[in-house]
C-alpha cells in the first residue's frame, strides 16, 4: 500500500448525503476480476449530467472529494475504493462514512476524513469562493487545513491502527499473518 | 463475570489475540464466497503464494450474475461478462479444495439463502461474506457481517480479521402486528425512524416480543437489512424457533453433539443487566405495510400514506437528498402512493425469496392475473426454494397469473445478469435497495413485502394488498 502522510489539493465538491457505493461504482463495471480501470466508471450514471462536478474544469487534478454525510453506505464493493483511488484520489472529506467503505478505503490507501459540521462547512465555503483553492490534508497532525487562510485548520479523528497502517504503508495482512502461532492455538481449542 | 450482550458472548469467544492500541484478531467461523467480490481476494493469495487456510470452512457459491432464465444460452452481453467471473471462481475453488454449490448443484442459490438453508449458520459463530447482507444470518444469534475483498483475502489467508469492537445498539421491538403487516415491513417501519446511518458503528440486537414472534424467515428478513441502517450486524438471541429450524438440516450437528449444542446455544442471550449503548424502541402495532418510495431504503412510509415534503425536512442535507429523490422518482409531495402506475414487479432477492415470501405472494396471485402491461418476475432464492415451491404448485399459481418463474440467484436485486429495469421504468421490488440505478440505470424502486408487491402485479398500481377481497374475482 502506498503510504499517506500529508496531501496538499484542489478538491471536487459533490455535496450529498448517503451517497452509496452503486451509485460510485454501478454494478455493472463489477464484472471484472482485476482491479484495473475502474476509475473510468467512477459515479458512471451521476456522470451523464454534464454539470455533475467531476467534469468540471481542473476536477481531474483533485485528489480530493468532499461528500455529505454517510458517504460510501450500501454494498461492501471494495471496488469503490478502487475506482477513486485508480481515478487519483487519495482522500475523501465528509461528515461521516460507512462502515465497509471506510475499512476499504483505509486498505487502498486512500484516507477517509470525518470533520465536524462547521469544519466541513469551511471546506465547502473555500471551494466555492475560489474553485482553485488548495485542501492539505496533514494524516501524522490529524489536520485539514485551507491554503491562504491562516483560521481554518481542524482536527479530525482517526482509529490509532489505521493511522499508523496509512502512514507506514503497513500491510494488514503480513501483520495478520503474524499471529499465525495464536490462530494455531485457538483451531486446537475450538475444533 | 459482569453481565454481557449476546454481541460481548460471541466477540469475547472469538478473540484470538488483542494488543494494546490495535484492532483485535477475531477468528471467523464461516466463510462465504460468491463470484464478484473474490477474483481479486484469490489473486492476491496467489502473489503472495498462500494457500486457503481452512478451505473445510469456506463455501461459494454462485448468484449474483447467473442467468434466472433456464437453459438461457449467454445472449446478454452483461451476463457474458459474468460467465468470466464464474469460470474463475469454478477454477478458484478446484485450486483450494473449496465445495463450490455451482450452477448444476441442487444446493446453488443466493449465498445467504443457501447459508442457513444447508445448516451451515449456527448460533454463536462468527459468519463473513464479502457482501454487506452477510447481516442475514445474525437472524440465529450469530456475529455476521459483510467484508471487503482485501478482507475476503484475510480470511480465506488467515482464517481471521482485524476488528475494533462495535457498539451495542438494543432495537426492541414489542406488541403483535396486524394482519398484513410482514417483518419486511417491520424492518422497514425501523429504518424510516432511525435512518440509513441510524446505527453506522453498531452491531443490533433484535429483542422484544415481536422479534420473538417471528419464524426464522421473518428474523432473516429483519436482519438481512440491518446493514440499510448502517449496522454492521444484526442479531436475535437463538430460542426453540431456531432449533426447530436448524435440527437436521445438512450442516447442523447430529445426535449427542446437537444435544450438547442446543445446550451451549441457550446460553447465547444477553444477560440481566447487561447494558447497550443505547436502546430504541417501536411498537409493532402501529406498523402498517411500509413502501420506499425514496432512493434509499429509509425513505419509507405507510403505503396509504403521503410522499413527504422536502419543506417540512428541518436538517439541510437531508432536505436536498429527499428533493433529489422525488425529482429521480418523479414524484411530488403530498401526492398519495396509492394508485401509481407501475412496470414490473419483481419478487425475490435475499430479503424476501425463501419459501414463505413466496407462499405470501402466491396467496394474492391465486386466482388474478398479472395486469396487462406489467412483468412480473418472481425468482426463487434457491434451488431448494424452487423445489419446494413446485412441490406446492405455487409456480403454476405464478404462471396461471401470467408471471415469469425464474431460475434461482439475485437477478434484478442488481441487475447484473441481465434482468433489469429500463431508464424509467418503476418497479415494485421485495429486495433491499432502492438506490439510484440500483435494479438498472434510470430504473425507479419502490421497496415493499411480498404482499405489496404481488398486490401491484395483479392490479398494476401500488396496491394496499389488504384491500384486496379475499377471494378473487
Ligand atoms: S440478492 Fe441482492 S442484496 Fe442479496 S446478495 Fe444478491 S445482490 Fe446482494
Amino acid at each position: 500500500m502506498t503510504p499517506f502522510t500529508t496531501l496538499e489539493s484542489t478538491v471536487v465538491v459533490l455535496p450529498l448525503d448517503d451517497i452509496d457505493t452503486d451509485q460510485i461504482i454501478p454494478a455493472r463495471f463489477l464484472q471484472g476480476t482485476d482491479k484495473v480501470g475502474l476509475g473510468d466508471h467512477l459515479f458512471a450514471d451521476c456522470g451523464r449530467n454534464p454539470d455533475f462536478p467531476l467534469h468540471a474544469i481542473g476536477a481531474r487534478l483533485a485528489k480530493i472529494l468532499v461528500a455529505g454525510a454517510n458517504f460510501g453506505c450500501g454494498s461492501s464493493r471494495e471496488h469503490a475504493a478502487w475506482a477513486l483511488v485508480d481515478r487519483g484520489f487519495r482522500a475523501v472529506i465528509a461528515r461521516s462514512f460507512g462502515d465497509i467503505f471506510r475499512q476499504n478505503a483505509i486498505k487502498n490507501g486512500l484516507l477517509p476524513v470525518a470533520l465536524d459540521a462547521d469544519a466541513h462547512a469551511r471546506v465547502i465555503a473555500a471551494r466555492a469562493a475560489d474553485p482553485r483553492c488548495f485542501v492539505r490534508v496533514d494524516l501524522p497532525a490529524q489536520r485539514v487545513s485551507i491554503a491562504g487562510d491562516p483560521t481554518a485548520s481542524f482536527g479530525f479523528a482517526i482509529d490509532r491502527f489505521a493511522r499508523h497502517c496509512l502512514i507506514n504503508g503497513v500491510d494488514e495482512l503480513g501483520y495478520l499473518l503474524g499471529f499465525e502461532d495464536r490462530i494455531t492455538d485457538h483451531e486446537r481449542r475450538h475444533p | 463475570m459482569a453481565p454481557r450482550t449476546l454481541y460481548d458472548k460471541i466477540w469475547d469467544a472469538h478473540v484470538v489475540a488483542q494488543e494494546p492500541d490495535r484492532p483485535a484478531v477475531l477468528y471467523i467461523d464461516l466463510h462465504l464466497v460468491h463470484e464478484v467480490t473474490s477474483p481479486q481476494a484469490f489473486a492476491g493469495l496467489r502473489t503472495r503464494g498462500l494457500r486457503v487456510r481452512r478451505p473445510d470452512r469456506t463455501f461459494a457459491t454462485m448468484d449474483h450474475s447467473v442467468p434466472t432464465r433456464r437453459g438461457l444460452a449467454v445472449v446478454d452481453p452483461a451476463a457474458a461478462a459474468g460467465e468470466a467471473q464464474l469460470r474463475t471462481l469454478a477454477a478458484n475453488c478446484s485450486e483450494h479444495g473449496i465445495t463450490l454449490y455451482d450452477m448444476n448443484s441442487p444446493h446453488q442459490g443466493i449465498v445467504h439463502v443457501i447459508g442457513p438453508e444447508l445448516g451451515l449458520t449456527h448460533p454463536g459463530s462468527t459468519i463473513v461474506c464479502g457482501d454487506s447482507h452477510t447481516s442475514t444470518h445474525g437472524a440465529f444469534g450469530a456475529l455476521a457481517f459483510g467484508i471487503g475483498t482485501s478482507e475476503v483475502e484475510h480470511v480465506l489467508a488467515a482464517q481471521c480479521l482485524l476488528q475494533q469492537r462495535a457498539r451495542t445498539l438494543e432495537i426492541r421491538i414489542d406488541g403483535t402486528r396486524a394482519p398484513g403487516v410482514t417483518a419486511k415491513d417491520v424492518v422497514l417501519a425501523l429504518i424510516a425512524q432511525i435512518g440509513v446511518a441510524g446505527a453506522t458503528g453498531c452491531v443490533i440486537e433484535y429483542t422484544g416480543s415481536a422479534i420473538r414472534g417471528l419464524d426464522m424467515e421473518g428474523r432473516m428478513t429483519v436482519c438481512n437489512m440491518s446493514i440499510e441502517a448502517g449496522a454492521r450486524a444484526g442479531m436475535i438471541a437463538p430460542d426453540d424457533t431456531t432449533f426447530a429450524y436448524l435440527a437436521g438440516r445438512e450442516h447442523a450437528p447430529r445426535g449427542a453433539a446437537w444435544d450438547a449444542a442446543v445446550e451451549r446455544w441457550r446460553a447465547l442471550r444477553t444477560d440481566d443487566g447487561a447494558a447497550f449503548d443505547r436502546t430504541v424502541t417501536l411498537d409493532a402495532r402501529a406498523i402498517e405495510p411500509m413502501i420506499a418510495f425514496g432512493t434509499h431504503p429509509g425513505m419509507g412510509i405507510a403505503i396509504t400514506a403521503r410522499v413527504p415534503s422536502p419543506d417540512a425536512t428541518a436538517d439541510a442535507g437531508q432536505r436536498a437528498a429527499l428533493d433529489r429523490a422525488l425529482r429521480y422518482m418523479g414524484l411530488s409531495p403530498g401526492e398519495p402512493l396509492l394508485g401509481r402506475p407501475i412496470d414490473t414487479v419483481f419478487i425475490g432477492s435475499c430479503t424476501n425469496a425463501r419459501i414463505g415470501d413466496l407462499r405470501d405472494a402466491a396467496r394474492v396471485m391465486a386466482g388474478r392475473k398479472v395486469a396487462a402491461g406489467v412483468q412480473a418476475l418472481v425468482v426463487p432464492g434457491s434451488r431448494a426454494v424452487k423445489r419446494q415451491a413446485e412441490a406446492e404448485g405455487l409456480d403454476r399459481v405464478f404462471l396461471d397469473a401470467g408471471a415469469e418463474w425464474r431460475e434461482p440467484g439475485c437477478s434484478m436485486c442488481i441487475a447484473m445478469n441481465g434482468d433489469r429495469l429500463e431508464p424509467g421504468q418503476y418497479a415494485v421490488s421485495t429486495s433491499n435497495r432502492n438506490f439510484e440505478g440500483r435494479q438498472g440505470p434510470g430504473g425507479r424502486t419502490f421497496l415493499a413485502s411480498p404482499l405489496t408487491a404481488a398486490a401491484a402485479a395483479v392490479t398494476g398500481r401500488i396496491t394496499d394488498a389488504r384491500t384486496l377481497t379475499q377471494e378473487p374475482r
